[in-house]
Formats: structure tokens, C-alpha cells, sequence
């Protein structure tokens, strides 16, 4: 078992192994890339970025997509 | 009959009825499919969707893009449950990372919508004009959601909006043009310069005949949601609103009659049986 860090996903906290990616993330949510968008601490994370943006200890991750709206 | 194009920015759409796709619940997950059927009765090319966090809405996981035609629809994100630049710059942005995932063209532009309190929803126009000003230096196309003030329909104009759209009146309110006057000056004033500036009616149209008066008045179009979403049977609306569109914008084209005070005859008077009228 690997070490793992804390950190919080759409408001709630979350466990994931150090060194995991957003792509990662999304992976473990079974989220599609193509169909959503990621910002960490705020900032945009393009998706041509996911593979190298690697999560950090108390990261705050939103994950969003598109809904219905007016 | 052919009607012209509307052309905001580099976009071209031969419908001028834009239709938000929120509201449509059944059992308080949403029903796609009585939206797709609504959308499909508007005859509407562009489509508003709001950014939210995933899985939060539809428990089951579906997606809103499952049910769009992709290929036909042009997908404008909004950013609607904003209260600050900083909150509306952050979900234009992604809503565009969220279109460019999902190839549409509506990943240039967005409906910068940010608001004052929950119970008026009405626009901020100190936050939304800052939030203008940050986007178009972004290279987003601005559609810039504004009250019927023509002091701010203007300055968000001059701040490089590529459209404002003033509201008929609150959003979801129902209440249509509650001041025709003030839309009247905007438009005259922002088509000054520009007779194709585009300005677009957007909120509180509760029925056919407030689209109809939005486009006499000389609007480029209306964006509307809850009219439709809200209505006992939405895609019989949504068909009554699209031809209530069609004719507004006819009407407005053709020319009206001026008002007159008193009757003006459409028989003639001359060849009366009975001789002499009053």
C-alpha cells in the first residue's frame, strides 16, 4: 500500500495515492475526460494537461460538466 | 419568406429564438427527453446549458450533451449562479474547456450572466461590466446579460460585449417587456453606429405574445427558458413561440401603421346609397 494524501473533491474530502495525476482522478470517478472540466486551487487545468498535473496534499479539485440552464 | 440572418460576431443563425434548457424535472431528476422534444418544437440553432459540479444533478450520470444534437445545435454556456467577476470569469472559462472537449463552436463564446441577490436575480452591473471587460481581453464572444438600463446596455456594448441582452423583466418572472420604452432607447442607441449591433431580449417572457412584442419592438432576438420549461404542455409552447418570433420579426420588418386617435375608413365614402355621410 502506497502512502496517500488528503484532499477535496466538489467540496468533499477524499483519499488518493501521492502522485496521482487529475487524470487519475477522473479514472478512479469514472469520469470521461472529453466530458468534463478540472480546476485545482481555482485555476483551469487544460485537459491536454491532466496527465502531468499531479495532485498535491489539500488540493481543492472541482470537477464540473455542462448541465441544463438558462 | 426569406428573413435575414441574425450574425453575432462570426456566428450565423437563421432562428432568433435562443432556449435555455434548465427546468425541465420530472420526479427531480431531469427529463432530457421532453427537452430534446421542446427544443426540437422551437426550431432554435442555439442552446444555453449552465457549469456545475458533475454528478450532483443527475444522479444517474447522464449527460445533458447525450440529449443535443451536437451537429446542429450551437451550445451557449452561460454562466448563471455567478455573483462576482471572479465566479463568472472562472465558469466561462470552463464552460469553454468543457465545449472544446465537446467540439461545438459555443466554446467561443458565453452568456455572462452575473447576478445580484437570489430573490430578483437581477444582473450586477458593476460585477458584470468588470466580468465583460476580463472575458473579451480573454478573446471570449461576450453576450452580456444586462437590466434595461441603456446607460449600462452601452457601457457593456463599449466594453466590447459582442451582444447585450437586456431582460423583459426578472428571470423566470413571466411578466414580459415591463418597460418597452427603455428597450426602445437600447436599441436605438446601441444600433446607432451599427444597425447590425445585435440585441437580444433575454428573460421574463412568459408567453407567445411577449416574444412578439420583444421583436417589434426591434430586437435581434429573444433568449428565453422558463416560458417554455414551465408551461403545461412545453412543446406546444415552444411551437407557439418560435411562430410568435417569427411573426414579431415580420411585423417589425414590414412597417406598423402609426397610432391614430380617431377611426380612419377602410371602405370608401364616395358611391353611398343613402347619399352624404356625417
Amino acid at each position: 500500500m502506497g502512502e496517500s494524501i488528503d484532499i477535496c473533491v466538489n467540496g468533499e474530502p477524499r483519499s488518493i495515492a501521492a502522485g496521482s495525476s487529475v487524470a487519475m482522478l477522473l479514472a478512479e470517478h469514472g469520469l470521461h475526460p472529453q466530458r468534463v472540466a478540472v480546476e485545482v486551487n481555482e485555476r483551469l487545468v487544460r485537459r491536454a494537461d491532466f496527465d502531468a498535473a499531479v495532485l498535491c496534499p489539500r488540493d481543492r479539485i472541482e470537477i464540473v460538466t455542462l448541465v441544463g440552464g438558462g | 419568406m426569406n428573413a435575414p440572418p441574425l450574425r453575432i460576431a462570426d456566428f450565423s443563425f437563421q432562428s432568433r429564438l435562443f432556449v435555455g434548457t434548465g427546468k425541465y424535472l420530472r420526479n427531480g431528476e431531469p427529463d432530457y427527453e421532453l427537452m430534446r422534444a421542446a427544443l426540437s418544437a422551437s426550431g432554435c440553432e442555439v442552446v444555453t446549458v449552465a457549469v456545475r459540479r458533475e454528478r450532483l444533478i443527475d444522479q444517474r450520470g447522464r449527460s445533458i450533451l447525450d440529449f443535443l444534437d451536437l451537429t446542429q445545435l450551437t451550445i451557449l454556456p452561460n454562466t448563471a449562479g455567478c455573483f462576482t467577476a471572479d465566479d463568472a470569469v472562472r465558469a466561462a472559462r470552463l464552460g469553454r474547456e468543457l465545449l472544446e472537449g465537446a467540439e461545438n463552436p459555443g466554446a467561443r463564446w458565453v452568456k455572462l450572466e452575473v447576478l445580484a441577490d437570489r430573490q430578483t436575480l437581477l444582473p450586477d452591473p458593476i460585477e458584470t461590466l468588470r466580468a465583460t471587460e476580463t472575458l473579451v481581453a480573454e478573446g471570449f464572444i461576450v453576450l452580456a446579460y444586462s437590466s434595461d438600463d441603456p446607460v449600462l446596455a452601452r457601457r457593456l456594448r463599449d466594453a466590447g460585449a459582442a451582444s447585450v441582452m437586456p431582460l423583459g423583466s426578472p428571470i423566470g418572472s413571466g411578466q414580459g417587456v415591463l418597460n418597452p420604452n427603455n428597450i426602445r432607447i437600447i436599441l436605438e442607441q446601441l444600433k446607432a453606429d451599427d444597425a447590425n449591433y445585435p440585441v437580444i431580449v433575454d428573460a421574463g417572457v412568459g408567453t407567445a405574445s411577449d416574444v412578439t412584442i420583444a421583436m417589434e419592438l426591434g430586437a435581434d432576438g429573444v433568449l428565453l427558458n422558463t416560458g417554455i420549461a414551465g408551461a403545461k404542455d412545453p412543446v406546444l409552447m415552444a411551437h407557439a413561440m418560435r411562430h410568435a418570433l417569427e411573426a414579431g420579426f415580420a411585423a417589425a420588418r414590414a412597417g406598423r401603421i402609426p397610432r391614430r386617435l380617431y377611426a380612419s375608413a377602410s371602405s370608401p365614402w364616395d358611391g353611398l346609397v343613402h347619399g352624404a355621410a356625417k
